[in-house]
């Protein structure tokens, strides 16, 4: 397959330019570059969903044009969107021939080819399972098998990887390593360089709609391939210094929450979760998604009622308090959905600016919005924190993802919380916007800045935590520290592999190393020198208080000193 | 910044000219199939409508309209549809005729007495369908219809000859206001307005201050904008929407007032009904917006009142509430692509933005 010379406008930018792309038959063909780069839209030409302005595909020797995905599927490229398309209430079988009734009909016929395939990637799909009972891995699979069905010879992964552990990232890389000894070709999108390297044939980057280089993976290291797709240095997650003091700033003691779940079953969302965030600590809270981490934040955000427990803010009790008296006594909140949680996507950013702050000043005085001075907060809010947008009267919804972060950060910041519950804070967020957010928590938790952190990125959850917890159904069973453990080992605990106090297995390489770690290449981050694994304390998982006797003694130079500065400055 | 301002501008009035183009080629298609002029018919209405008791009738007639547009937009603003405020109005207006019949105080008393007993009586409507919607998940299209159901029941049984009513003639009606109940007309002629269009001014303002300036309005808006943010962000739903509802109650228990107070003095059979609806209408028409609202129903008013005057020049009436019901429908629509094709515009000028700073991208990042 190659793709030549493809430019795709859209009214005003230039989402593709001159993209260049040959796939060899039989590889895995890695494609990468940073969000928003074009990696989707290029995919998108690919899958005849939208039509090139100028450029050509050739497939197999012959120049094609695919109007509608239809034509793709008929030519055999099959795509695995990053958002999955199943039906949660039908079966397997039922979401596999949905739409592709034709080709096997919709009984035993299909059943046995759904088997065949599963059997011959080694995908192990059970056909009459309900999807909705299927974890996230399991969904892929089907997603897989549901484009294998339809006699796809290449398969699309669009960021395949972003809601898998890194055991079960392992597992669907033994899978695409099945497809390619089956003669398959796939085009694996990801902005995850350690990933990146250890499955594909052939690297293509893409920055700012163009191809800039082609990488043989053998021959790149991470640190090449980063640069080449950021076209500077990477930002690192890492916090160095300790800042932690032993001044209480979040206590919750015991919480306790139960949710009716859709079969009718009332069930123990959040169990006897029971910790405390110091002034100037970022806890970090680790675990697959859907074990109880949104409920959690809605608990201590007080838009969830839970049935026991106590939650404390800086010594008063405010397990009964309403949403706005916590915000109005220091809680600062990013959502894990600024869509839903975050943003007013209608209204202008300065509308924006006053959302969850509509009391507190300088939104408003006496019960009157203040709307002069809203909008010059605003117009300091798009500065400092460097919000790309040609003003304050422009929709949420038109800035890119990273720029509405760095909008809700800013409003964030500029109530001077106590308290930062931040949940996904750089998700969706391009290189650049994540280094910048990184800073800003860093720089507040010197302040004295207590921080909840909850990350699906392993790697900024290590990098910048001070202590580490595990959350697996609704319980914190585990706990390590961010010194020495690795992605990996947190990732069995994810699971509800591994609990207690996760100690750093010695023959493993601990994280801890001299050289900053890239936060994309979960492989790279422990692959530094282990200079003295076992120096720090191990936290106790029943003390609440673990961090405060003993700081991280690891104060070690920071390459991103300059940076810090920078965020200093202002 | 300022052309954005031009921009922004332009797109506000691209909506209203485009929806009133679109009607009036719409129904000069109706009009022509039916083989009648067209032209003629708009001239026969402007014409008529132009008249100064004509001016006078659709003041008057929009006063109600207006204040009951009012109420329906405090809903919308928060995604309630309120279809209820024909209900909420006629019990409004039932029972304060009632008390105002049976008290006989100094007008500067009995006026806000009755007025306020109305608010709180529209309110209290309301209000059920709010707490139905916050404690039993009642959608409140359908409670606020029922609630009009069975308003319009309450007010049958009471309004009897011996309970709360008297007959006089063929008509029954609640005992008259006394004179001190009168609100005060502007002398105009040949007809006077009624004075409480100085009131619907006033809410209009009332209204536009409340949503747009206060932190209560702000909170309101961001309900209706989005719930789960609006939760994020410390705002209580529930008791926005009771509050809301009630609000909207209120509003609708001024709608009957300019009748009850100016024209009829009580509540009878032929007490006007349907001014709920014709709100909903109106409240599209002028997206909410205080001053659109009015110029709406001012709109609406003289649709009806040029429409009986079609009927003698040998046009079929009806076509007033084809051309009602074509302008509602292109308003909306309107409103609809213009608001996307702002959305694309903006969304263009950011992406332009964006790629001019990317450009620069380098120095950007060491000023940030």
């Amino acid at each position: 397959m190659e793709l030549a010379g493809i430019t795709k406008r859209f009214p005003g930018v230039v989402a593709n330019h001159d993209i260049h792309l040959t796939v060899r038959r039989g590889t895995v063909h890695a494609l990468c570059g940073e969000n928003g780069a074009g990696k989707s839209t290029l995919m998108k030409i690919l899958y005849g969903m939208q039509k090139p302005d100028e450029g050509t595909i050739t497939l197999d020797g012959e120049q094609v044009t695919l109007h509608t995905p239809a034509d793709a599927i008929a030519r055999g490229i099959g795509m695995v969107h990053q958002h999955f398309m199943l039906a949660d209430n039908l079966t397997v079988l039922e979401n596999v021939v949905l739409g592709a009734e034709k080709l096997h009909g919709i009984g035993n016929k299909a059943r046995k080819k759904i088997k065949e395939i599963s059997d011959a990637y080694g995908l192990g799909v059970r056909p009459d399972v309900l999807v909705e009972d299927l974890g996230v891995a399991d969904r892929q699979r089907v997603e897989i098998l549901k484009v294998l069905y339809r006699g796809a010879r290449t398969l699309i992964l669009d960021e395949p990887t972003a809601v898998l552990v890194p055991q079960e990232v392992d597992a669907l890389f033994d899978n695409l390593r099945e497809l390619k000894s089956e003669g398959l070709t796939v085009i694996f999108i990801s902005h995850k360089l350690g990933e990146v390297l250890s499955v594909a044939d052939d690297i293509t980057v893409i920055r700012r709609g163009t191809t800039v280089g082609t990488a043989i993976p053998s021959e790149t290291t991470p640190k090449q391939l980063a640069e080449l797709m950021v076209g500077e240095e990477l930002p690192s997650p890492e916090t160095r210094e300790s800042t932690v003091t032993d001044v209480p700033m979040l206590t919750v003691d015991g919480l306790h929450l139960s949710a009716t779940d859709s079969d009718g079953v009332v069930r123990a969302v959040l169990d006897g979760i029971t910790f405390t965030i110091h002034k100037g600590e970022v806890l970090g809270l680790a675990g697959v998604e859907g074990n109880g981490q949104a409920e959690l934040v809605e608990a201590i955000m007080g838009m969830r009622t839970p049935d026991g427990g106590v939650v404390t803010l800086d010594g008063a009790d405010i397990t009964k308090a309403p949403t706005r008296k916590r915000r109005e006594d220091g809680i600062g909140y990013i959502p894990e959905d600024r869509h839903r949680h975050g943003l007013l996507l209608e209204a202008p950013l300065w509308e924006n600016r006053i959302l969850g702050h509509v009391t507190e000043k300088p939104n408003s005085k006496r019960g009157l919005i203040d709307i002069k001075a809203a909008r010059a907060d605003t117009e300091r809010i798009v500065r400092e924190y460097d919000v790309r947008t040609p003003g304050i009267e422009v929709t949420a919804a038109s800035l890119s993802g990273g720029n509405q972060q760095k909008l809700i950060v800013g409003r964030e910041m500029s109530h001077l919380p106590k308290l930062l519950i931040a949940a996904h804070p750089t998700r969706g967020v391009d290189v650049g916007a994540q280094a910048q957010i990184w800073d800003q928590i860093r720089e507040a938790r010197r302040e004295g800045l207590a921080v909840l952190l909850i990350s699906a990125d392993l790697d900024e959850l290590i990098g910048l935590s001070d202590t580490l917890r595990v959350m697996f159904r609704g319980r914190l069973v585990a706990d390590a520290d961010p010194a020495t453990i690795t992605p990996e080992e947190l990732g069995s605990a994810m699971t509800g592999a591994a609990s207690g106090h996760l100690e750093h297995q010695e023959d493993a390489e601990g994280a801890e190393g001299a050289e900053p770690s890239e936060p994309d290449a979960p492989a790279e981050g422990g692959t530094s020198g282990d200079d003295k694994p076992d120096a720090d304390e191990k936290p106790d998982a029943d003390d609440a208080s673990e961090k405060k006797s003993e700081p991280k003694t690891d104060t070690k130079s920071d390459k991103k000193t300059d940076k810090k500065e920078g965020g200093d400055a202002k | 910044m300022k052309k954005f301002d031009k921009n922004k501008l332009i797109l506000g009035l691209a909506a209203p000219v485009l929806a009133i183009v679109a009607a009036l080629v719409i129904t000069s298609i109706i009009i022509a199939a039916t083989g009648q002029d067209p032209l003629h018919a708009y001239e026969v209405m402007v014409d008529f409508g132009s008249k100064a008791d004509s001016q006078v009738w659709i003041i008057n007639k929009a006063t109600p309209y207006y204040l009951s547009a009012l109420a329906v937009a405090i809903g919308f603003r928060m995604n309630l549809f309120n279809i209820g405020v024909d209900g909420q109005y006629r019990i409004a207006a039932f029972f304060a005729a009632v008390v105002g019949g049976a008290l006989t105080l100094p007008g500067i008393v009995q006026v806000p007495v009755i007025i306020i007993v109305a608010m709180i009586v529209g309110a209290i409507w309301a209000g059920i369908a709010g707490l139905l919607k916050v404690t039993r998940g009642v959608n409140e299209v359908i409670s606020t219809i029922m609630l009009n159901a069975i308003g319009a029941s309450v007010i049958g049984y009471f309004l009897q000859d011996g309970r709360l009513a008297e007959k006089e003639g063929n008509l029954i009606h609640t005992p008259y206001l006394p004179d001190s109940a009168h609100f005060f007309e502007i002398p105009t002629t040949p007809k006077p307005i009624y004075g409480f269009v100085v009131i619907a001014a006033l809410a209009g303002v009332a209204y536009w201050f409340v949503l747009n300036r206060t932190r209560f309005g702000f909170d309101l808006r961001t309900v209706g904008r989005s719930e789960s943010a609006a939760q994020a962000s410390g705002v209580s739903v529930k008791r926005m929407v009771i509050t809301a509802m009630v609000l909207s109650g209120a509003m609708a228990g001024l709608v009957g007032m300019p009748t009850l107070l100016g024209v009829s003095y009580n509540y009878g059979t032929d007490f006007p009904v349907g001014i709920g609806f014709t709100g909903i209408a109106i409240a599209l028409l002028g997206r909410n917006n205080p001053f659109g609202m009015a110029l709406a129903a001012l709109l609406w008013g003289f649709l009806e009142r040029t429409g009986t005057q079609l009927e003698f020049e040998g046009y079929a009436q009806e076509i007033v509430g084809v051309i009602q019901g074509v302008i509602v429908l292109c308003v909306v629509i309107a409103y609809e692509i213009v608001r996307r094709y702002g959305l694309k515009v903006q969304q263009r000028k950011v992406g332009e933005e964006l790629a001019a700073q990317a450009r620069k991208s380098d120095k950007a990042e060491v000023s940030a």
